[in-house]
């Protein structure tokens, strides 16, 4: 019988799919709004329901590095940041996915600085979509939850073996109160299982060397290696999807075809905005608009065909980024002109930009968006959302 | 430790590797890992130990070993000692283990040193070796916080109007001190006894430890190869390099010269320091005693030894 659900912030229920996973090892340093998923899995620490050790390190750079030292040592091992804690671990992001590390590490996103703001958008782990790192991105505290776990079982995948980065948005998912389902335990510990990392330091009777130098005679095919690591992503993905689903009772997808099939107009998006754009979407459809939404639940790998398949043949498609790319497309937005390039009959496109820095997105915007949709009102100029010009 | 016994032990760090003819760093590497037959794993920071022992597809460790970047060998070694007590207190391991951290005086005194102070504060157990050579020798002799005084760098160098570094070292000592960690020491490769027993000392005790070893540099200091030994040798004679350790905060000094010889006999063996005897730059070169001098006069007072 499914448990019932239970009023929990995402950061809460985040926690809880850490304690269900019970890592051997996590380190972390605090920042907003990620702080409140290592302060409840400390307080699981602290009362003995988990037997992790954890690092309170004193920096994120030296989070990453710990962990990075941990899953090589047998223990399974986890962290979790935002925003310029993400950024103070550039390096080590890069330094993980080179060494194939299976670590798991949540992100409540945030604004990067400057000027400082605690508050939700994407520049932070978008600034990191090409280290390496899967990145799949959460609409609610249920999504939050349920990829944490899902995350375990992709990086730990033999033919995977890449850090992965759950996302969620800061405080609109990390804070807010929602009815989560936390799954059973023994069930979500058979789903999630043992640790299977095959490189291990104890293993002193055969002595491994870590993260040694290549120079160019080798650099190159090791980093070849990543690449193939990344395309099996698509690959082992439904298995281990099904087998969370048939505990969850939900499916993961990389992409969510809300309303769509039949569209003229869509909004293509990630995360908490995919959640306000489903009211409109069904307020709209009341009205006998036809309008549909399609939610990105993984950046990366991104999944280009399947969003080509999703998005031909429709009239007018805008892509809504919650962050910007400086003197260049927004990310998403060029991700999804990237994969409509081969589409035999391609959708207008709209870039639309909003939500920076916390910024609201009501459901006054996503109608306006729409109705320019419909009116084929695009240009191919970014646009904004809410935003005063 | 005995040189008999030592010399029977399988090195921990295989011959074979690409060090400079002449350079400290192996014979200390294969010193302190064989001041323990425990098993031992190895995180090492970026630099001319890590680069040149670990060329893929060959390495010349036969112990377990990690490098992950420059600044975090101390945050990195943390990972692999907690997960080896996350996993020991789980019953999954039953061996004991040693865990060593090396980096050089760039990556400890300078970029490693938030790294390090987190790992010593955080008291993991683990012996972190400094392998000191007074600037970035790994890309070229450039200044570090460990840089002598007066010593010619690439980045700080001698010119029309510059002598080279003009601030004394960081005392790397005095601020693992203030950790309050149990076990703090100077050693040399000019004292092989002394460093082997420092290492055995250390790695006997449970906590955080730092040993740091002075280990020149034929190739950037600017002297023959044959003479590294005959240098550390002089660094210690002339109080440039004294050896002492701190035990749970205890200064103890491990050698005093019988005469403390001039500072200008260990200077003039460098090409680093040549310019200190070009005419007019005799005040240099007593500035540099004098301050040698008050740096010893304060050992012996922390070690409570009289002058």
């Amino acid at each position: 019988m499914a448990n019932k659900a239970r009023p929990l912030t995402g950061a809460e229920a985040v926690a809880e799919a850490m304690r269900q996973i019970e890592p051997d090892v996590v380190a972390a340093y605090p920042i907003t709004p990620q702080t409140p998923i290592v302060e409840n899995y400390a307080k699981y620490v602290a009362d003995g329901k988990v037997k992790t050790e954890m690092i309170r390190v004193e920096s994120e750079h030296s989070a990453m590095s710990a962990v990075i030292g941990s899953c090589y040592t047998g223990a399974r091992s986890m962290t979790a940041t935002s925003s310029a804690g993400l950024a103070y671990m550039w390096e080590m992001l890069g330094i993980a996915s080179g060494l194939r590390c299976p670590i798991v590490m949540p992100v409540a996103n945030r604004a990067l600085s400057a000027p400082l703001n605690i508050h939700c958008d994407h520049s932070d782990t978008m600034g990191a979509k090409d280290m390496g790192w899967i990145q799949i991105f959460a609409e609610d505290a249920q999504e939050s939850y349920e990829n944490t776990l899902l995350a375990i079982r992709i990086a730990e995948h033999k033919d995977v073996l890449l850090p992965i980065m759950p996302c969620m948005d800061g405080f609109i998912t990390s804070h807010g109160v929602e009815n989560v389902v936390i799954h059973d335990d023994a069930a979500v510990k058979k789903y999630v299982g043992p640790y299977s990392f095959h490189y291990n330091l104890l293993d002193y009777k055969k002595p491994i060397t870590v993260g040694p130098i290549e120079l160019t005679d080798y650099l190159f095919e090791t980093k070849r290696q990543q690449v193939a690591a990344m395309e099996n992503v698509p690959k082992v993905l439904p298995g281990i999807a099904k087998e969370l689903a048939a505990i969850t009772g939900n499916t993961f997808d990389v992409i969510e075809e809300y309303h769509s099939n039949d569209a003229d107009a869509v909004i293509f998006t990630m995360s908490s905005a995919a959640g306000t754009t489903k009211t409109v979407v069904d307020r709209m459809r009341k009205q006998g608009k036809k309008v549909g939404l399609v939610k990105l639940r993984m950046f990366r790998p991104f999944p280009y065909e399947r969003v080509r398949k999703a998005l031909e043949g429709k009239k007018a498609v805008a892509v809504l980024d919650r962050s910007f790319a400086f003197g260049a497309a927004a990310p998403v937005y060029a991700e999804v002109k990237n994969a409509l390039f081969d589409a035999p009959s391609k959708p207008k496109l709209q870039s639309y930009v909003f939500g920076i820095g916390g910024r609201d997105l009501s459901d006054v915007h996503i109608e306006a968006a729409f109705d320019r949709l419909l009116k084929g009102q695009i240009t191919t100029k970014e646009d904004y959302l809410n935003l005063r010009e | 430790m005995n040189y008999k016994d030592f010399a029977k032990k399988e090195p921990r760090l295989a011959p074979g590797h690409g060090l400079c003819g002449g350079c400290a760093e192996p014979t200390i590497v294969k010193t302190v890992l064989g001041a323990t037959d425990k098993p031992v794993i190895v995180a090492n920071a970026t630099g001319c130990l890590e680069v040149s022992t670990t060329i893929y597809p060959s390495s010349a460790w036969t112990v377990p070993w990690i490098h992950t970047a420059f600044e975090n060998a101390a945050a990195t070694v943390s990972g692999v000692e907690t997960a080896y007590r996350s996993l020991k207190k789980q019953g999954r391991v039953k061996e004991d283990f040693k865990f060593v951290a090396f980096g050089g005086d760039g990556g400890t005194y300078d970029i490693g040193l938030q790294s390090l102070s987190g790992a010593l504060e955080r008291g993991h157990d683990f012996l972190y070796v400094c392998l000191d050579n007074e600037a970035y020798m790994n890309t070229g002799n450039q200044r570090s916080g460990a840089t002598p005084y007066c010593a010619n760098t690439t980045t700080a160098p001698v010119g029309k109007t510059s002598t080279g570094k003009t601030e004394w070292k960081k005392d790397l000592i005095k601020i693992a001190v203030a950790h309050n960690i149990p076990y703090a020491a100077q050693a040399s490769v000019g004292n092989w006894l002394d460093l082997a027993n420092k290492a055995e000392k250390a790695l006997s005790i449970e906590g955080p430890k730092l040993l740091l070893v002075y280990s020149p540099c034929t190739t950037l200091w600017g002297f023959n190869s044959i003479k590294t030994v005959d240098i550390a040798k002089l660094a210690i004679e002339t109080c440039m390099w004294p050896l002492y350790e701190v035990v749970d905060g205890q200064y103890k000094l491990s050698y005093k010269p019988k005469e403390k010889k001039p500072v200008a006999e260990y200077l003039k063996t460098h090409a680093r320091f040549k310019h200190l005897f070009a005419p007019g730059n005799e005040a240099l070169l007593a500035r540099e005693q004098e301050m040698v001098d008050k740096k010893w006069a304060e050992i012996l007072k922390l070690c409570g030894e009289g002058i």
